[in-house]
C-alpha cells in the first residue's frame, strides 16, 4: 500500500514538473506557433534569477532569508517575461510566416544565453538553497514522507495552471490574445494591435518558463545547461496533449509523468524514460493531432 | 522563357566547372595541409556528406529531421564495433570487461567482418529510417510535429546509449582503435587514403544527390513539399517517397559515420544527441538548403569557422556561433548560395543580349517594332 502510494505521489510530482515546464510552451508553441528551442534556457534563467535573490538575500537581509523564495518566484516571472518580450520584439516577429525558422534561430538564441550563464555564474552547478519552510515533510503514514518541496511544486503548478486559465478566459486581454491567435487578420480588423497581442503572450510564455525554473531549485542544484534536460520532454508533452488547447497538457503531463513513474518502477530511470517516450510516439501515431484539438476543416 | 533557360544552362555549366575545380583541390589538398588540417577536412567532408542527405530530406522534401545524428551514430556505432574488435584481437573490448561481461554479445559477432560491418553501417540506418519514417509519415505526422518527434527519437537513442554501457560503451562511447582493415591507424598514409576515400565517397554522394534530384523523382519530392495534399490528389502516394527519401538521407548519415570514426578515432553519444542533429541542420540552412552546393559549403564553412573561432576566442565564439545562426536565419534564409544566386542572376540578366531585346522591346513596345 504505502509503496503504491509513493509511487502515485511521485507520479504527480513528475507530472507537476512536465506541466510547469510545459505550460509556457503551449502558449508560445502551442498558441503562437513559435517552436521555441530557447524554452529551457528561459527556464534556466529563472533559476539563475533565484540563485541571485537568494545571494541578496544571505548578503543584506539574512534575517528575513525564508522570504526570499516567494520574492524569487515573482521576479523569476518578470525578469524571463521581459526577456521573452525582447526577444519577441527583435527577433520572432519576423519569422512568424517560417515555423521551422523559429526553431533554428531561438536555437541559436539559446546557445547565447547558455554562454552568457556561463560567463555570469560560471560552468558548475549552483546550489540553491531551499527555504526552511520548505524543508521535511509532511508523514501521512509510517514510512510514508511526502516531502514538502515536491508537495509545494504541485500547488503551484495548479495554482500556474489556474492563474493561465483565468488570465485567457475571463480577462478582456486574455479574450484579445485568443482571438488574435485564432484569426490574426480578423483581430486585427476589429481594432486589435496584432503587434502588442503577440509580444505579451510570448513574453507570458516565458515569464512561465522563469516560474518553472523556480520550481527546479528546489529540486536540485541549477547549471548552465539545466533547460535542455526539460525541453524535449515539454515538447512532447505539448505534442501528446495537442497544440491549441490547454486542457491537452494538463492531460498528456498527468500520462506521461505516470507512465515515467510506472515504466521506472518496473525497470531503470532511464528506460522508464525511453519507454514513455517511445509510448507517445507510438501514440501520436494512431492519433497524430494530440490527446485534445481543434477541430479545423482547413487543408494545411 | 528563353531568358531563364540560358541563364539555367549558365549556371550548370559554372556548377560542373565548380565541381570539378573543387574535386581537383580537395584531390591536391594532401600536398599542401598538415596531418592535422587533413585530418580536420576529411572531418568537414564527412560532415558535408551528412548535410547532403539531410538536404535531400529537408531542403528537397520539406521534412526537418532533427535525428539524423541517430542515423549518423548508427553507421559510426556499426564501425566502430567492427575497429573496436579488430583492434581487441579476439579478446573482449576493454569496456566490457571492465563492466563484468564475459562474452561477446551476439549482435556484436557479426561485426568482425570488415564488409558486413561497412554494409551495414549504411543498410542499418536506411532500415531504421524506413521503419520510423512508415510509422510517422502513415498517420500524417509532417512539419514541426516530424521535427519534434524525431527529436524525440534522437534523445531516445542517446538515452539507450548511455544507459546500456556493458554493450555500446556508456558515455564514453568507443574509441582506442588500432587497425583498419589490417593497416594501421596511426599511420600518415592510412589517414591520408581514408580521406581520398572521403573524397571519392563525397564526389559520388553528390553525383547521386543531383542525379536524384534532377529525376522525375525529384520533382516529385519538390511538389511534395511545396503541396502535399496535391500530390495526393493527382494520385501518388506521397508515403511511399517520403520513407524512401528519408531511409536514403539515414543511408547516407551511416555511411558519413563509417567514414568518420576511423578518421576521428572515437565515436560517443554526446557526438549523435540532440545537439549535433540540431547542429546539421543548421549546416544546411546557413549554406541554403533546396541546392546540393549549399549544403556542402554550409558543412564546410560553418566547421570551418567553429574550428577557427573556437581556436581564436575559446571564451567567445560561442556567442558568434549564435548570432551567426541567428543572423543567417532572420536575414538570409536562401543561406550563402541563395545570396550569391541573386546576385549572379540580377548580373547575368542585366548583360546577356536576350534581356536586351527584352529591354528593347518594352522600351519601344509602344512604336510596334518588333511584332511577337
Amino acid at each position: 500500500m504505502e509503496v503504491f502510494l509513493l509511487q502515485v505521489f511521485n507520479g504527480l510530482s513528475v507530472s507537476s514538473i512536465l506541466l510547469l515546464t510545459a505550460l509556457g510552451l503551449a502558449i508560445t508553441f502551442g498558441l503562437m506557433n513559435v517552436i521555441n528551442m530557447a524554452h529551457g534556457e528561459l527556464i534556466m534563467t529563472g533559476s539563475y534569477v533565484t540563485y541571485v535573490v537568494q545571494m541578496f538575500f544571505l548578503k543584506h537581509i539574512a534575517g528575513n532569508f525564508d522570504l526570499y523564495y516567494p520574492v524569487a518566484l515573482i521576479l523569476s516571472f518578470f525578469v524571463t517575461a521581459f526577456i521573452g518580450f525582447l526577444l519577441e520584439r527583435s527577433l520572432i516577429r519576423f519569422l512568424y510566416e517560417r515555423p521551422l525558422d523559429t526553431l533554428l534561430a531561438t536555437w541559436g538564441v539559446g546557445m547565447i544565453f547558455q554562454q552568457i550563464a556561463r560567463d555570469i555564474f560560471g560552468a558548475p552547478n549552483l546550489e540553491v538553497r531551499t527555504p526552511h519552510w520548505l524543508k521535511g515533510g509532511v508523514e501521512i503514514m509510517a514510512g510514508l514522507q511526502l516531502p514538502y518541496n515536491r508537495l509545494f511544486i504541485i500547488i503551484l503548478a495548479i495554482f500556474c495552471l489556474i492563474g493561465v486559465y483565468f488570465y485567457m478566459y475571463h480577462t478582456a486581454s486574455g479574450c484579445r490574445m485568443r482571438a488574435v491567435m485564432q484569426n490574426r487578420s480578423m483581430a486585427s480588423c476589429l481594432g486589435i494591435s496584432i503587434a502588442k497581442v503577440d509580444a505579451y503572450t510570448f513574453a507570458l510564455g516565458s515569464g512561465l518558463a522563469g516560474i518553472a525554473g523556480c520550481a527546479l531549485c528546489l529540486l536540485g542544484p541549477i547549471g548552465p545547461s539545466l533547460g535542455t534536460y526539460y525541453i524535449v520532454d515539454a515538447f512532447m508533452v505539448v505534442v501528446l496533449g495537442g497544440v491549441g488547447k490547454l486542457v491537452g497538457i494538463i492531460i498528456s503531463s498527468g500520462v506521461v509523468g505516470g507512465l515515467n513513474t510506472a515504466f521506472e518502477f518496473g525497470s531503470t530511470a532511464t528506460m522508464g524514460k525511453v519507454l514513455a517516450l517511445i509510448m507517445v510516439i507510438l501514440f501520436l501515431r494512431w492519433k497524430p493531432s494530440g490527446l485534445i484539438s481543434l477541430k479545423v476543416r482547413a487543408l494545411d | 522563357m528563353i531568358k531563364t533557360n540560358r541563364i539555367n544552362d549558365l549556371l550548370l555549366d559554372r556548377k560542373w566547372i565548380l565541381f570539378f575545380v573543387l574535386m581537383v583541390i580537395l584531390f591536391l589538398a594532401p600536398v599542401f595541409l598538415s596531418d592535422f588540417r587533413l585530418n580536420l577536412l576529411a572531418k568537414y567532408l564527412v560532415y558535408a556528406i551528412i548535410a547532403l542527405g539531410l538536404d535531400l530530406i529537408w531542403g528537397y522534401g520539406g521534412m526537418l529531421s532533427l535525428g539524423q545524428g541517430v542515423f549518423f551514430g548508427l553507421g559510426a556505432y556499426c564501425m566502430a564495433m567492427y575497429l573496436k574488435l579488430g583492434s581487441a584481437g579476439g579478446e573482449l573490448p576493454d569496456f566490457m570487461a571492465w563492466s563484468g561481461l564475459t562474452e561477446l554479445p551476439w549482435f556484436w559477432k557479426p561485426f568482425q567482418y570488415a564488409w558486413i560491418a561497412v554494409g551495414a553501417s549504411v543498410i542499418i540506418p536506411a532500415l531504421v529510417a524506413t521503419i520510423i519514417g512508415f510509422i510517422i509519415f502513415r498517420s500524417r505526422v509532417h512539419g514541426v510535429y516530424f521535427a519534434i518527434l524525431t527529436q524525440a527519437l534522437a534523445l531516445v537513442v542517446t538515452i539507450l546509449l548511455i544507459g546500456q554501457q556493458p554493450y555500446t560503451g556508456g558515455t564514453n562511447g568507443i574509441t582506442n582503435f588500432s587497425t583498419i582493415f589490417g593497416f594501421s591507424l596511426a599511420d600518415s598514409s592510412a589517414q591520408i587514403i581514408l580521406y581520398f576515400i572521403t573524397v571519392i565517397c563525397l564526389g559520388l554522394v553528390y553525383l547521386f544527390c543531383h542525379w536524384l534530384t534532377e529525376s522525375s523523382f525529384g520533382r516529385i519530392l519538390i511538389a511534395i513539399r511545396d503541396a502535399e495534399d496535391r500530390i495526393r490528389f493527382c494520385g501518388y502516394n506521397p508515403v511511399t517517397f517520403k520513407v524512401f527519401i528519408f531511409a536514403i538521407s539515414a543511408g547516407l548519415a551511416g555511411l558519413a559515420g563509417a567514414l568518420f570514426v576511423p578518421q576521428v578515432g572515437i565515436i560517443s553519444p554526446a557526438m549523435i544527441g540532440i545537439v549535433p542533429s540540431i547542429e546539421m541542420v543548421i549546416w544546411v540552412a546557413v549554406g541554403g538548403r533546396g541546392t546540393l552546393f549549399g549544403a556542402i559549403l554550409g558543412a564546410l564553412i560553418v566547421n570551418g569557422c567553429k574550428s577557427y573561432l573556437s581556436e581564436s576566442f575559446p571564451d567567445a565564439w560561442l556567442y558568434f556561433l549564435g548570432i551567426l545562426y541567428v543572423a543567417v536565419i532572420l536575414l538570409v534564409p536562401e543561406g550563402i548560395i541563395g545570396l550569391t544566386k541573386k546576385f549572379f542572376i540580377k548580373r547575368t540578366a542585366s548583360i546577356s543580349t536576350d534581356s536586351f531585346f527584352l529591354h528593347m522591346r518594352n522600351f519601344l513596345g509602344p512604336f510596334k517594332v518588333f511584332k511577337r
